[in-house]
């Protein structure tokens, strides 16, 4: 007679991980990684590959000596993807140091301080951002020229989108012909991210869509009061690092709602929070403050959203 | 089916009181001969389902994994009690009254065959102050692998209808819904036009949707009323749900005068050179069944009474087939492991999979750190554990073990509760 298992029901599994979902995620990401390396070229490469293989080390790292754990997470892929994330987030003539740094707040701090994969408040790659721009202002602010395929650190740098929106050329927007951080510069590659996400049911698009028209509708208001000062509602959708925060940052399953209802929620509020900082506030771009501060009232929104109960008001 | 060597009554195949055994070691019987009475209101009788001498009444390991007194009857010869109509022959005429429909049905040991086993009796006998609205027949056989109710309403669809119709009766209703899933399109079509026949009732097919058999989700999918949070039952909606096995048992045993003694039984899995339905007579231990369909495979590492999503792992294959077994299903080593645990990375997914509008992360990390008042304020004893959460998982966390514990432990804290006031 063989040895039979006595486990509890259910006894069949949808066969999803952790890995698979992240994959997913690395794909749809693969778009505006490659539109980086054809703009940004040899800095771009460096700037990701550290930043993705730094995360990897020091969640290993951390992992094994720290905290001396017998598993390695390394493998459900989840630091990869904040390595690309945080990749996306910086100038392609960012030191090494200064991305080591951000790697090792990212994992270090934020994720594996709090206990590691889903226990975070916040969004690694979006804090670190907020600590290697505030710790390195200059740094994090000078970005390189599109088109220069051979240099590093010693990229000629010009003014991005941002400082001057309202003139900026819509076209070179939407495509990614404009300098800025590695993964924010193209509103079709970060598209073509959303529609793989989607299809692959990875995310829903609540949070996405609430984010993006929230902003469109309030930037269309503020333009129509403001015509010279308030750049077009298009303008705003393509420029900085809107796309790339609705799409993949804001998204994070992590950091995000448990319910559509709080998802939606938290989506006006980010697109609220991005705006008055962009139009009024004293930096030119608005998300990655706007979603860190939507990360903390998380916990308050999934207790006060919860899905609706089986017979809460009872159907007669 | 062929008959068993030996057959082996548990006294607890339903909800309520174990049966009392009224035959003593070494009395013969013959097939549908009373071998043990109700245990009390809210329990059934049971018949023997072969003739043969009592060898014994003793303890048996049954689907529940525990030691549970039995009924060992040694079977000789297939001798059946004259009172049963045997004739193939549909009626479709019954003049007695509802007290007389549902008397019937209880002296037949009738129980829920969808795998509760709730007295059927006692289902008919609303409490005071409620009214049913409407039959609803659960033909939906929502759990993967099992097809012994999709193969009944193929054989027998117009004795199924006429068991419909005297359920009506029996309730004092004019309405009457048979809910079929639409992975069963030769079902559909085949009771559809035997409804005809029937007045009243109405053939729902469903979209194929898992748990769409539980009945809380089964009365809203089909009249769209959602019967509350316990202590609340469907008859609160005005509804009286039953499985489509126990309408044709009813059938039976009103009209032919055959108490419960032989249902299909589904015997499965990957492995399995015959996977096939068999009418089979209770009390026939499962690896004989197996043993038909071609033998149990070598590389198997679970047996389990029932479904995958619902069904429980059997400690092993001499359980006895049960008034509430529906199938049997055999699973290769590879496929009764489970995945590697990891950290809840709060995607949310059992959240949009519960079909009862729960939080499982959140339910089952209560469970684990023993927080049981707020588990309660969280609603876990609506929880209907259909798994649906922890297939979802892509974190492999066995959100619904921690739940179950959980949710006993919950309730027992509400009995004493109960029990103080």
């Amino acid at each position: 007679m063989n040895k039979l298992t006595l486990s509890l029901s259910p006894h069949v599994h949808s066969g999803d991980s952790v890995s698979k979902n992240m994959r997913w995620v690395i794909i749809a990401m693969l778009p505006a990684m490659l539109w980086s390396f054809y703009t940004f070229g040899l800095g771009a490469v460096i700037v990701t590959v550290v930043s993705v293989a730094s995360c990897v080390f020091f969640e290993w790292a951390i992992n094994k000596y720290i905290l001396k754990n017998d598993k390695c997470t390394v493998c459900d892929l989840s630091a990869v993807v904040t390595g690309i994330l945080l990749a996306f987030n910086l100038p392609s003539n960012l030191p090494l140091y200064i991305i080591i740094i951000g790697a090792l707040f990212a994992i270090g701090v934020v994720k594996m301080t709090f206990g590691g994969l889903g226990c975070n408040l916040f969004n690694p790659a979006l804090a670190a951002r907020v600590f290697l721009l505030i710790s390195f202002p200059v740094k994090m602010t000078v970005f390189p020229e599109v088109g220069q395929m051979t240099a590093y650190a010693d990229a000629v740098t010009a003014a991005t989108p941002m400082a001057n929106l309202v003139q900026s050329n819509l076209w070179d927007l939407f495509l990614g012909n404009v300098g800025g951080s590695l993964g924010e510069v193209s509103a079709l590659c970060l598209l073509i991210g959303l529609v793989i996400l989607l299809v692959s049911r990875t995310i829903t698009w609540h949070i996405p869509v609430s984010i993006l028209v929230t902003v469109f509708a309030l930037t269309g208001l503020l333009h129509i009061a403001y015509p010279v000062e308030v750049a077009t509602p298009w303008h705003h959708l393509c420029g900085g690092g809107l796309m790339l925060g609705a799409i993949f940052m804001a998204t994070d399953y992590v950091t995000s709602p448990m319910t559509p209802k709080g998802q939606l929620i938290y989506g006006f509020c980010i697109g609220f929070l991005t705006v008055a900082i962009r139009v009024f506030g004293a930096y030119p771009e608005g998300m990655s403050f706007a979603i860190l501060i939507m990360n903390a009232f998380v916990p308050l929104i999934n207790n006060a959203c919860k899905p609706k109960r089986f017979a809460k008001e009872v159907k007669k | 089916m062929a008959l068993p060597k030996q057959a082996v009554f548990p006294l607890s195949q339903h909800i309520g009181a174990p049966a009392v055994p009224c035959v003593a070691k070494g009395d013969m019987v013959k097939v549908g001969t009373k071998i043990a009475d109700a245990g009390g209101f809210v329990s059934a009788a049971i018949f023997s389902s072969v003739s043969g001498k009592v060898a014994k009444i003793d303890s048996v390991i049954d689907a529940s994994g525990y030691r549970k007194p039995a009924i060992f009857i040694d079977v000789v010869g297939d001798e059946w009690e004259e009172s049963i109509d045997r004739s193939e022959e549909l009626v479709t005429k019954c003049d007695l009254k509802p007290e007389e429909i549902v008397s019937k049905i209880k002296d037949a040991g009738v129980v829920g065959m969808g795998g509760a086993c709730f007295p059927t009796h006692v289902k008919l006998t609303p409490p005071p102050g409620s009214k049913a609205e409407c039959v609803i027949i659960n033909a939906v056989e929502c759990e993967p692998y099992l097809t012994a109710d999709h193969s009944l309403m193929l054989e027998k669809p117009e004795q199924i209808l006429m068991g419909v119709s005297l359920l009506m009766k029996a309730v004092n209703v004019t309405v009457g819904y048979i809910a079929i899933e639409n992975n069963k399109p030769d079902a559909i079509a085949l009771m559809t036009e035997k409804a005809k026949n029937f007045p009243g009732i109405q053939i729902v097919p469903l979209k194929v949707k898992y748990p769409q058999g539980g009945e809380k989700q089964l009365i809203d999918a089909v009249i769209g009323r959602q019967v509350p949070a316990p202590p609340a039952i469907p008859i609160a909606v005005g509804a009286v749900v039953q499985n489509v096995g126990t309408a044709y048992a009813v059938y039976e045993a009103v009209i032919k005068n055959k108490p419960l003694f032989e249902r299909i039984v589904t015997v499965t899995g990957k492995s399995l050179a015959n996977p096939s339905n068999f009418l089979t007579r209770m009390g026939t231990p499962m690896s004989q069944l197996i043993e038909a369909a071609g033998g149990m495979p070598e590389d198997t590492g679970k047996i389990i009474g029932g479904g995958p999503m619902m069904g429980k792992a059997l400690l092993n294959a001499e359980v006895p087939i049960c008034k509430g077994s529906s199938g049997v299903l055999l699973m290769s080593e590879k496929e009764s492991l489970r995945g590697e645990e990891q950290n809840c990375m709060r995607c949310a997914k059992c959240v949009a999979a519960c079909p009862m509008g729960l939080e499982p992360y959140l339910l089952a990390k209560l469970g684990e750190y023993a927080d049981w008042e707020r588990a309660e304020k969280e609603d876990i004893m609506t929880c209907i554990e259909c798994g649906c959460c922890t297939f979802t998982c892509p974190s492999n966390r066995p959100l619904l073990d921690w739940v179950r514990l959980c949710k006993n432990t919950v309730g027992g804290i509400i009995r004493e509760r109960n029990a103080k006031k």
